[in-house]
């Protein structure tokens, strides 16, 4: 279970964060949604425990986190894959930097280039590929390392309409499948009703919780049809606009 | 600027423009103080003397640039760290803006009229050109990226390893492109002087001699060396940045 406490966060003296609580079950999905620079990312950075808060804590299992942990992976938009490695060695660092025999490597990361429909471009550097094989490349890295968290930071942003899709299925089989906690930032009403089993709305900065929307009926590809998804996408959009 | 591999063409028919250009001109003006290019690529091929000033002018560029590099590197990637960065940006703020090819008498003072103070010279003025493009390439590296890597559990050295020393690469190549021309412009002052070795000293012989063509000879060997090092960096950087 992840528990945000109470965070805050300046940047010299600008408020980021003000005194953001949540948290997350263990195995649920959870989406952070609100207006750019609501200190989304910010608050991403901190639960994966790159930045620290300037007030409050966030516990991973009753741990307080001040470095990064093993069990958490973070992908985030535009920086995550390596340009100056192939998509190989992209998807085989995390194994690399944890000391794993380049045997086991060698089987875990072509076991996720099949399963990530990569085979064939494990020699490619990632601008010869496609925004959607892209991130498949950052989420295959993120998960050759077998986490039970996993964090993105609007992964699908810079992806077409079709393709940005395609990803929330693919992101949602592999939710069910592997069962990791998945906390997602967003600017997408969409996709948060899509993907977020709970979704956490933040307001302008500095970003507060605004509301906490229990979405339960997330797990199916057909939700994105039925009536209750645009019910909670309707809702979900007026608490943004509200004041 | 990158040759790209379909651009050969276009440099053998500027080369073959070029010399027919100084045919030309020579042949208009018909004085000896501009020789005839054959006369002057005969030269070129019956001399020997010509082999050893070049092999020693090709030796102390590559030295100082062997000496350079490997200082100016670690100044410049490791300037990211604040300790660092506090001990040498001063220092390179206050004395890159100074003329440094100035230095040659001092040096010579100092370190005698060999080679030594002649590749210091050269090594001088490259290093302030490197480190200073290295530090600003090592410092733009997105936080984002070093985000990135520590979620997947780096340490300080690897964050080096696979992403503050690939990401800077490619302009480190900019740097050596650049400073080759540096080189051979301050190898050519550096030989000028007080030796008698070198094709900067051929020049300057051959000058005072009034042997035109020999002069001509080294301008053209000199101007050969430069390029012959700008293509092998360049074909390097290829392989390096292979990702660009």
């Amino acid at each position: 279970m992840i528990s945000v406490k109470n965070i805050s966060k300046f940047f010299e003296d600008i408020k980021a964060l003000d005194g953001v609580t949540f948290e997350v079950e263990r195995g649920e999905s959870c989406a952070i949604i609100g207006p750019s620079g609501c200190g989304k990312s910010t608050l991403l950075l901190i639960m994966a425990g790159i930045l620290e808060p300037s007030e409050g804590e966030v516990k991973v299992d009753g741990k307080t986190v001040n470095s990064p942990l093993r069990s958490v992976a973070l992908i985030l938009q535009d920086f995550g894959l390596f340009p100056w490695k192939t998509v190989y060695d992209n998807v085989a660092l995390g194994l690399r930097l944890r000391g794993v025999d380049r045997k086991t490597e060698k089987r875990r990361v072509e076991e996720l280039l099949k399963k990530f429909g990569l085979l064939g471009f494990e020699r490619a550097y990632p601008k010869q590929l496609s925004g959607g094989m892209k991130q498949r490349v950052a989420i295959a890295r993120a998960i050759a390392i077998e986490p039970q968290i996993l964090l993105m930071d609007e992964p699908l942003s810079s992806l077409d309409a079709l393709s940005r899709e395609e990803m929330q299925n693919f992101l949602l089989k592999l939710w069910k499948e592997t069962g990791t906690t998945m906390v997602l930032v967003t600017h997408s009403i969409e996709e948060a009703v899509f993907l977020g089993k709970k979704i956490v709305v933040l307001t302008e900065r500095p970003g507060k919780i605004k509301a906490v929307v229990e979405n339960k009926e997330v797990g199916d590809e057909s939700y994105r049809h039925e009536e209750v998804f645009f019910e909670r996408c309707k809702l979900l959009r007026r608490i943004i606009r509200a004041t | 600027m990158q040759a790209s591999e379909t651009n050969y063409k276009g440099y053998l028919i500027t080369l073959l423009s070029l010399l027919l250009l100084w045919e030309v001109a020579s042949y208009l003006i018909s004085n000896p103080a501009l020789p005839n290019p054959i006369d002057v690529l005969a030269l070129m091929l019956s001399r020997r003397g010509l082999l050893s000033h070049t092999a020693m002018s090709l030796l102390r560029v590559i030295y100082s640039l062997a000496l350079a590099l490997s200082l100016a590197f670690p100044a410049g990637i490791f300037s990211r760290e604040k300790i660092v960065d506090t001990a040498i940006s001063p220092v390179i703020y206050l004395l890159y803006p100074i003329p440094h090819i100035v230095l040659l008498p001092l040096y010579i003072l100092i370190f005698g009229i060999g080679d030594l103070s002649r590749v210091l010279l050269i090594a001088t003025i490259l290093f302030f050109q490197i480190a200073v493009t290295t530090r600003d390439a090592a410092k733009q590296v997105s936080d984002y990226y070093i985000y990135s890597i520590l979620s997947l559990g780096a340490s300080k050295l690897d964050i080096y390893r696979h992403v503050i020393i690939p990401a800077v690469m490619p302009k480190i190549m900019t740097a050596l492109r650049i400073s080759i021309g540096t080189a051979i412009a301050v190898l050519f002052f550096a030989e000028s002087f007080a030796t008698t070795s070198g094709l900067g000293y051929l020049i300057i012989d051959s000058w005072s001699r009034a042997d035109y063509k020999m002069m001509y000879a080294a301008i053209t060997t000199m101007a050969l060396l430069g390029f012959i090092l700008y293509v092998i960096v360049e074909s390097i950087e290829r392989r390096v940045c292979r990702w660009m």
